[in-house]
């Protein structure tokens, strides 16, 4: 298996699937000549064409109807937007349109659209190239959520998401494209080639939606984590020496409850960490059901670590970000309580 | 035709890409002084052909020609060629600040400077600009200062905006400049609220709002349009066709298959399409829009032809997308040049002054880097402080932020 950088592995799932199926089609802003501003795209449109890879307006609520018009038809639509910050114009075709399509018809017209967005910041882009907008998905009903950690469940969960008959959003941690990012800015980047999973097959296979993965089995305290946050939560961990289970969640919806009861049980303690603010983020709905299925179990106050709840500043960004010491106190709070 | 045909789908290209010959055949110059220019308060119906021409003021020779050629006196023209030159210096030194990691980001204008630079010198101090990332000349034409400029690229202490805005995404309400979004097209129509709230109060003042090309997709784009037809909104809604989005050409927002002035037509806005690399034709456009909107007459949308000569972005390597030498074939050449040539040819200025000038604005650029480095850049780490984070999310910080302020303070 080789090597990929995440964004490699993105490339690869689009690869094997516009192979596999001719109703699938790559586009948006950028993404076909040039293979977008991240690279997750390059050389598909050389390959398969123009007719398949192509590049759109600059109009996110078009790139979104669109999609939800040829999945009408019968296509496997993959839409680009070109950063998570920018999908607001695309909501109400998200929100009113792709998520409901099923609903409203019974079934008799569906929207199976694949719209991926990098997310997360770390890369010093201020307000509008940082958010992470996954709740807001999350709080609408006829959408599935995901957001992978590394190369082999990108790959595997974008074919995943490729062929649900649903509409999925695929949400990119930028900051993981070239390397599994711990939050330690100060370091030089750690490539994909020196991770486990940045292995990654070349052919087809899948990492089932809905499905959570613990990353490394702890008995202290169970920390809820997805995208970038796991490995921070890996590094918190390694630093403080403290014994705790990280669950990467990879698919926010559906949720993998189960998984998060199980460990919860075991080790009565959890911390919740996202890079989302924290108000009404994803957090708050983790730790409800930590609280409804775990209660008699717990032996201190959940604890969630999140980004502040204000826009994400640009040289401040480091002081924004939840990094491992802010992931490694909790840790430790919830040790000694 | 049956209903047998397989149909087929389009999607444009560009004339060339790296490694092509650059091609502009496509794109249709007419000399200069060849379009009329029609009364203030003309019916937009009665010049819809301007959305498909070209008003052009100096010809090859530098002459000014034609019932466009505006009257201006050389002190105004010395004084937007000044703001040009020292707009490009200002670029060519930030673009390297950022290679050198002093800023995180920047954006050039190169090729575009006699667009927001006649703008700026046409609009009147009272009235509201809402930019693009890539109309910094406005404010070097207002005199805003060069150091408050790279203050905000350096998101130091003197940072006007705290360090928590992106580089380039200025505010600046005493240059009439309203602060920069980095989502593209929201401001358009903010310009023509704008301009409706000057109307509701029988106020004097009108707006101006930008957007490139590429962003005349986006809806925000058509609900501006609608709005000032609808409410004949004292506004100018110009629209910079730079010929390349970020990768994509005109040619996917659309532009191949009719001019983005002409998307005025259709709302009944009169529309002008102009050589945005003749200054002078910036200057006699921009007036006959502002005089027509301040007259009652309502809103203009202009098309400002124009080149994206640098990179999109500092992150954009453009050689990845387009002939490297694109530039040098643009028919419409260098605004700065262009109006060189003019100011020459009708010896109101010579070489030896032009050297000198260009002495000058580099000098006063530099002099301005000096003293915006020394206090700090995010190279030397001496940025705005974090807990400025927490201001101005709210008018008064709620008791949640009060709590998450305290918490970063306290570095748990
Ligand atoms: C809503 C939104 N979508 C996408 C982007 C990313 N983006 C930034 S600039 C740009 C290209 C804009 O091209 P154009 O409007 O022609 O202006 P130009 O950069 O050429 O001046 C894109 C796609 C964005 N900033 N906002």
């Amino acid at each position: 298996m080789p090597p990929m950088p995440m964004n490699v592995a993105l490339r690869s799932a689009m690869d094997v699937m516009l192979e596999r199926n001719d109703a699938v089609v790559v586009f948006g802003e950028d993404v076909g000549y040039f293979g977008g501003v991240f690279r997750c795209t390059e050389g598909l449109q050389a390959k398969y064409g123009r007719h398949r890879v192509f590049d759109t307006p600059i109009a996110e609520g078009g790139i979104v109807g669109a999609a939800v018009g040829m999945g009408a038809y019968g296509l496997r639509p993959i839409a680009e937007i070109q950063f998570g910050d920018y999908v607001y114009p695309g909501l109400d075709q998200l929100i009113s349109e792709a998520a409901r399509l099923r609903y409203r018809s019974s079934a008799e017209f569906t929207a199976p659209i694949t719209v991926r967005m990098p997310v997360g910041g770390g890369i010093h882009g201020g307000q509008t190239h940082s958010q992470s907008p996954e709740s807001l998905f999350t709080h609408v009903c006829g959408l599935k959520t995901v957001m992978p950690s590394n190369p082999y469940d990108a790959k595997g969960l974008l074919i995943a998401a490729i062929e649900d008959d649903d509409p999925v959003i695929f949400l990119e941690p930028k900051r993981l494209y070239n390397g599994p990012f711990d939050g330690h800015h100060e370091r030089p980047v750690v490539p994909w080639s020196a991770h486990s999973l940045g292995e990654v097959p070349d052919d087809y296979y899948h990492v089932p939606l809905g499905q959570a993965v613990v990353r490394r089995p702890g008995e202290d305290v169970t920390v809820l984590a997805y995208g970038t946050m796991v490995h921070v939560a890996e590094a918190a961990a390694a630093e403080t020496g403290i014994d705790a289970e990280i669950i990467d969640l990879r698919t926010l919806l559906p949720l993998d409850a189960d998984a998060i009861e199980e460990s919860v049980r075991k080790t009565g303690r959890c911390v919740i960490v996202h890079e989302a603010t924290r108000t009404s983020g994803f957090g708050a709905e983790l730790s409800a059901t930590v609280q409804e299925r775990c209660f008699y179990h717990l032996e201190a106050p959940i604890e969630r670590v999140t980004g502040w709840d204000t826009p994400y500043p640009h040289a401040q960004e480091w002081d924004y970000f939840p990094g491992p010491a802010r992931v490694g106190a909790a840790l430790k709070r919830v040790m000694t309580t | 035709m049956s209903d047998t045909t397989p149909l087929h789908f389009d999607v444009p290209e560009p004339s060339a890409r790296p490694g092509d010959v650059p091609d502009f055949s496509f794109f249709d110059v007419p000399p200069a002084g060849a379009v009329r220019r029609p009364e203030l308060n003309v019916d937009p119906t009665e010049i819809r052909d301007l959305a498909y021409s070209l008003i052009r003021v100096l010809d090859d020779e530098g002459r000014a020609v034609g019932p466009w050629a505006p009257e201006v006196d050389p002190d105004a023209l010395r004084r937007g060629l000044r703001a040009m030159m020292k707009t490009r210096a200002y670029d060519d030194r930030m673009q390297r600040a950022q290679r050198q990691g002093k800023t995180s980001f920047y954006m050039r204008c190169t090729g575009e400077e006699a667009i927001a630079v006649g703008l700026a010198l046409e609009l009147g101090p009272g009235d509201m600009f809402f930019p693009t990332y890539r109309q910094q000349g406005w404010l070097v034409a207002r005199d805003w200062p060069l150091v408050d400029m790279m203050c905000q690229l350096f998101s130091n202490e003197k940072d006007r905006l705290h360090g928590r805005q992106m580089p380039v995404m200025y505010s600046a309400r005493d240059a009439g400049f309203f602060t920069i979004s980095g989502n593209l097209g929201t401001q358009f129509i903010q310009a023509v609220g704008w301009a409706m709230a000057s109307a509701i109060m029988g106020d004097t003042r009108i707006a101006s709002g930008v957007v490139g090309e590429g962003t005349t997709a986006e809806a925000d784009f058509h609900y501006a349009l609608t709005f000032a037809a609808t409410y004949r909104a004292p506004v100018i809604l110009n629209v910079v066709n730079n010929q390349w989005a970020i990768s994509s050409f005109q040619g996917i927002a659309g532009g191949d298959a009719a001019t983005f002035a002409s998307r005025a037509v259709g709302h009944g806005i009169p529309a002008l399409r102009v050589d945005g690399n003749d200054y002078l034709a910036v200057l006699a456009a921009s007036r006959w829009a502002r005089d027509r909107a301040r007259g009652n007459g309502g809103p203009t949308l202009i098309e400002w032809v124009t080149y994206r000569a640098a990179a999109h972005s500092s992150s954009d390597d453009p050689s990845k997308y387009r002939p490297l030498d694109e530039w040098k074939a643009w028919p419409l050449g260098d605004p700065i040049q262009r109006l060189v040539a003019h100011l020459i040819g009708s010896g109101g200025w010579s070489d030896d002054q032009q050297a000198q000038l260009q002495g000058d604005v580099d000098e006063e650029v530099r002099a301005a880097a000096k003293e915006a480095e020394s206090y700090g850049t995010l190279l030397d780490g001496r940025v705005a402080s974090s807990t400025s984070i927490f201001d101005d999310v709210f008018a008064e910080m709620p008791p949640h932020l009060r709590r998450q302020r305290e918490q970063l303070e306290s570095g748990d």
